[in-house]
């Protein structure tokens, strides 16, 4: 790939992950390869070849070693870097706790992907999702512009004296990490102030100075305290989140915000969602705005923390709004539309919600589904009560199902018959 | 293979670096060691620490070391090591850490982690080359959960899952033997109770870079159950009956340190421990007995062959 930053150029989702690593100048990349992950690593690794980037990478055995080597190597005192997807971020899961319990400042870039079984290397959003919990901030994101921005601040936001928790930033296999799409690269030296030097804070490991990081605790007072130490600088990235998105703009004028509204203002009805498919609804939404719809879109960046003021803020007095889940927890449906309900719950004007799961391991999610998908909000307003969840699901998509059966049926049988 | 007398050429650090008052067993074989190899290695170390019985020893806000202290999981301590040494070379090699605020990377593990969960991390850490020192303390069971059988357990033994009227029925693994085959810079085993042995092996450890093993046979009261008043003597008996070898590993030769003549019949061992007290009662085991004579007689004839 030959292109030099600054300027304007066609990269892959992957590509600007990469860059934006370069151009925070990270000292550490622990890696380890996974579909549709590789790339990045592969990048970073060959400009360090090269020698156009300062910095170790260490291929790992695991992805379990790679967040140990990740954390502890934030905790000692450099800035970090690294990239995972699917099984590699649940075979990481019991690291991604501890580094964050340790408070390890370093970013993750997700590249989402369906999670075994059955397997499959197409994305959706169970992997980054099990995350939820660990203590590292999630910021989605929809273009590989975003992929770049929000690299850069997620270092920002990582490194903040007032938040100090590890970041994974979450874009979606194929659709974004394989797909090339033009995007603004920053000027060097512009992103190097932006992000500013790596400053380790009290989290260092030097001989004159002993310390003692991760240590036991005895009695749930002393684990509670931590635990909720944690939680509130989580909350507390809301406004620090803020504060960086402004100095971003002023920057490089791009704006990415913690929750996208896209033509809300008089809509009655939302779509809401993460991740690239939201382009989609997008595109939906101005169809049906041409077809006389007051309909528009909410998408939060940030998962963690969730920003459920602003939520409530952009959804009172909604009619209806239709979660669409890239995921699903296993009976009990959309990890989101559990989320913004608990949100909008016993608020003044808490729009229905309507729950509707969709693009499971890269399934499509075409434009008639969101006509349907409105179509079906408007009824729910209409009668003052929510549907139950949809899977969304074609006849013709079972039918390929029941197809490939009969396929396989009718080749075994001929197998049997021929000596 | 020759006997080299162990000796060591300057008296034993008269200043212990680990605090006292830490919540191990009274007369852990662990802490010992970790007393013993602490006090050569000195206070510019950062221990990175699996999940066992020492992980107690720094519980907030209280720790017994001058030093760092990193608690990873019970898979992860290389790992962490490899992140800790990474950050530092890169730290120095850029001037943001002056060369004399470097530390020893120390990953300490029981045998639970060092012989099963984390020896993938392990072998990764050593075909990387990675310079840290991987101190292990065997007490051959996992221990900080009351004794249930590990890798690193004796044939025989009794454990808590183990219980049998034949005790564990496996073969202890051959981590030292698993080291040397990656060719690292050195292992070593080591015995608390034989401490000019262990002292010269842990100055010569500490002088060299790269991967290094020291394994210790680490007695343990509660789960051998015995007296702890008896940790050096059960020590001392693990080596004189050959039971446990003194060996190091070093320029791909294995060298060992201390060849027990005589040695002392493998019953001198195991009649003081209570983990092997099925083997003599109600009625003397006389076949297993002999198995794990057997077995350590075959052990030194190929030694001295």
């Amino acid at each position: 790939m030959q292109v030099t930053a600054p300027g304007r150029a066609l990269l892959t989702g992957n590509a600007a992950a990469a860059w934006a690593a370069r151009l925070a100048r990270v000292d550490y990349v622990p890696a380890f390869p996974i579909t549709p992950q590789t790339e990045i690593i592969e990048t970073l690794s060959a400009w360090i070849d090269a020698g156009e980037l300062d910095c170790r990478l260490v291929t790992m055995e695991s992805e379990h070693a790679m967040v140990a080597a990740a954390g502890a190597a934030a905790v000692t005192g450099v800035r970090v870097f690294t990239a995972t997807s699917s099984q590699g971020l649940l075979y990481a899961l019991e690291m991604l706790y501890a580094v964050a319990g340790w408070r390890a400042p370093l970013v993750l870039v997700n590249v989402s992907r369906g999670l075994a079984a059955p397997i499959t290397l197409e994305p959706d959003h169970n992997d980054v999702l099990a995350a939820r919990d660990t203590g590292f901030l999630q910021i989605h994101c929809a273009t590989c512009q975003e992929v770049l921005d929000s690299v850069l601040m997620a270092f920002r936001l990582a490194e903040d004296p007032r938040v100090r928790l590890p970041v994974i930033v979450n874009q979606d296999g194929f659709y974004l990490s394989f797909t090339r799409e033009p995007v603004e690269l920053p000027d060097p030296e512009a992103a190097a102030g932006f992000v500013g030097p790596f400053d380790p804070g009290t989290l260092r490991f030097r001989a004159s100075a002993p310390l003692s990081q991760g240590v036991a605790v005895l009695g749930g007072g002393p684990y509670s305290y931590f635990r909720y130490e944690m939680h509130l600088a989580a909350q507390a990235a809301l406004s620090v989140y803020d504060e960086i998105a402004a100095e971003f703009a002023a920057t490089f004028g791009r704006r990415p915000p913690p929750v996208e509204a896209y033509r809300l203002e008089d809509a009655d009805y939302a779509f809401y969602m993460t991740g690239s498919f939201a382009t989609r609804a997008k595109e939906a939404v101005d169809c049906l705005r041409q077809a006389g719809w007051r309909i528009g879109l909410v998408r939060p960046r940030l998962l963690r923390p969730l920003p459920e003021a602003r939520l409530r803020e952009l959804l009172a007095g909604k009619k209806a709004v239709a979660v669409i889940d890239q995921n699903l927890s296993l009976g009990k449906g959309g990890v989101l539309y559990a989320e913004l309900a608990s949100a909008l719950y016993g608020h003044r004007g808490a729009p229905l919600l309507v729950s509707f799961i969709g693009g499971l391991g890269g399934r499509d999610l075409p434009p008639e589904e969101f006509f349907a998908m409105a179509g079906v909000l408007k009824a729910a307003a209409h009668e003052g009560a929510a549907p139950p969840p949809r899977l969304l699901f074609t006849a013709e998509e079972l039918e390929e199902v029941h197809r490939l059966r009969a396929i396989a049926g009718a080749e075994r049988a001929r197998l049997k018959e021929s000596p | 293979m020759r006997d080299k007398k162990p000796s060591f050429p300057k008296p034993l650090p008269s200043t212990h670096l680990l605090g006292t008052g830490t919540p191990m067993c009274a007369g852990c074989g662990g802490l010992q060691v970790l007393h013993e190899i602490y006090d050569l290695l000195g206070p510019k170390t950062v221990f990175v620490n699996a999940a066992g019985c020492l992980t107690l020893l720094a519980v907030y806000p209280f720790t017994p070391f001058r030093g760092g202290w990193l608690y990873t999981a019970m898979a992860a301590a290389p790992a962490g090591a490899q992140g800790v040494r990474d950050a530092l070379d890169i730290l120095v090699r850029q001037g943001r850490l002056p060369p004399e605020e470097n530390l020893e990377v120390v990953a300490l593990t029981g045998d639970g982690a060092a012989y099963g969960m984390g020896l993938s991390a392990t072998s990764s850490a050593i075909e990387r080359g990675l310079d840290f020192l991987y101190l292990c303390y065997d007490n051959e069971g996992y221990g900080n959960t009351g004794q249930q059988y590990s890798e690193a357990t004796p044939h025989a033994a009794r454990t808590a899952t183990s219980g049998g009227p034949r005790g564990f029925m496996g073969y202890k693994k051959d981590l030292f033997a698993i080291w040397a085959a990656h060719r690292p810079a050195y292992a070593a085993t080591v015995a608390g109770a034989e401490m000019l042995d262990l002292a010269r092996k842990a100055e010569k450890a500490k002088s060299l870079r790269g991967p290094r093993l020291i394994l210790a046979l680490a007695p343990c009261p509660t789960g051998w159950d015995f007296d702890p008043q008896d940790t050096v003597e059960i020590g001392r008996l693990a080596v004189k009956t050959g039971i446990w070898p003194l060996k190091e590993y070093v320029d791909g030769r294995v060298v060992h340190t201390k060849i027990p003549r005589p040695r002392l019949p493998v019953e001198e061992y195991l009649k003081r421990q209570g983990r092997f007290a099925h083997l003599f009662e109600p009625v003397r085991q006389e076949e297993l007995l002999k198995e794990i004579q057997a077995q350590v007689d075959a052990y030194w004839a190929r030694v001295e062959s």
